[in-house]
């Protein structure tokens, strides 16, 4: 899997996730500036990384959406290739229209930086096939803007399309209000596309990959990455 | 030409901050804070003198850029 990491100006988990591709893939990935114009050849899987993008000036992904990479990533995705934002990056897709929804700022007005469990809605795509379904996981968020939004309608369609990639749980895998750190709208914590190539998820895989740092959940996101896009 | 765009979320979107502004209110005996939305407000300054023209320049950067319409309405006055 070849693998291409957006740098824009403050991104801060590029080489969490680029480190956690190459212990799955066993190859670098590729830094590409966010004011490049390709991507490079060959490229299998586009990373849109957590940070802090423009500063969150005016909402949060909204500047760097339009950035010049972000034709290129657009094209792409079109074309079927994968696309993962993480944290910012996905607010990034949220705000470049490649995901559905928006991301709000959290319930609490705190930002949240622990542990949450997630339950895998959807194992039909790239970047979860290694999941069973229904399978309750553990990784980190860091965030103040991860209430995920949308409107009823679109909610009720991503739901009857089985576009809800990830939804924060108890540790039992019981979606309540209370396993939600930012209130996102019934429990969200990822979405697909309507094709399944682009995921947006606000917990951060890349850094729960080593039993070390408490555990190796993450990592099965990125190696099912590699099954699928060897 | 000065155009002033006022940013707002829409009826019905959770506008935490808003909530937590009417509830520092109340705290400091303000009564009578029903509600408080928070927004956003901003100032261009134009080159454009024709009204027409730079009330369609500034809608297009509403839609693109200053307004995510997804849970935001936007309003624009020129001056």
């Amino acid at each position: 899997m070849k693998a291409a990491v957006v740098v824009f100006p403050g991104s801060n988990r590029e080489r969490d996730v680029a480190l956690a591709i190459e212990r799955a893939a066993h190859r670098p990935a590729s830094y590409v500036w966010h004011g490049d114009t390709d991507l490079p050849e060959g490229t299998d899987l586009v990373v849109l990384p957590g940070g802090f993008s423009y500063g969150d000036y005016l909402r949060c992904g909204a500047m760097s959406a339009l950035s010049p990479i972000m034709r290129a990533v657009k094209d792409h995705a079109a074309r079927g290739g994968a696309v993962i934002g993480i944290c910012n990056g996905f607010q990034i897709l949220a705000e470049a229209g490649l995901v559905p929804g928006t991301l709000m700022r959290n319930a609490s007005l705190k930002f949240v930086c622990r542990d949450v469990h997630l339950r895998v809605e959807a194992t039909n795509a790239a970047f979860t096939s290694l999941y069973q379904p229904g399978q309750v996981i553990r990784v980190p968020v860091a965030h103040a803007e991860g209430n995920y939004f949308a409107d009823d309608t679109t909610l009720d369609r991503l739901e009857g399309e089985g576009l809800v990639a990830f939804r924060y749980c108890d540790p039992a895998g019981q979606i309540t209000p209370d396993s939600s750190p930012n209130g996102a709208s019934r429990n969200i914590a990822g979405v697909f596309n309507e094709t399944r190539n682009v995921l947006g998820l606000m917990p951060h895989p890349e850094n729960m990959t080593e039993d070390v740092i408490g555990g190796t959940d993450g990592a099965i996101l990125f190696e099912s990455l590699v099954k699928a896009l060897p | 030409m000065k155009a002033r765009v006022h940013v707002t979320l829409k009826h019905g979107v959770l506008d935490p901050q808003g909530k937590a502004i009417a509830g520092a209110l109340a705290s400091l005996g303000f009564g009578g804070v029903e509600d408080v939305r928070q927004g956003k407000y901003l100032e261009l300054e134009l080159a454009e003198t024709d009204a027409a023209k730079a009330q369609a320049a500034v809608k297009a950067m509403c839609e693109k850029l200053l307004a995510n319409t997804v849970i935001e309405n936007y309003s624009i006055e020129l001056v």
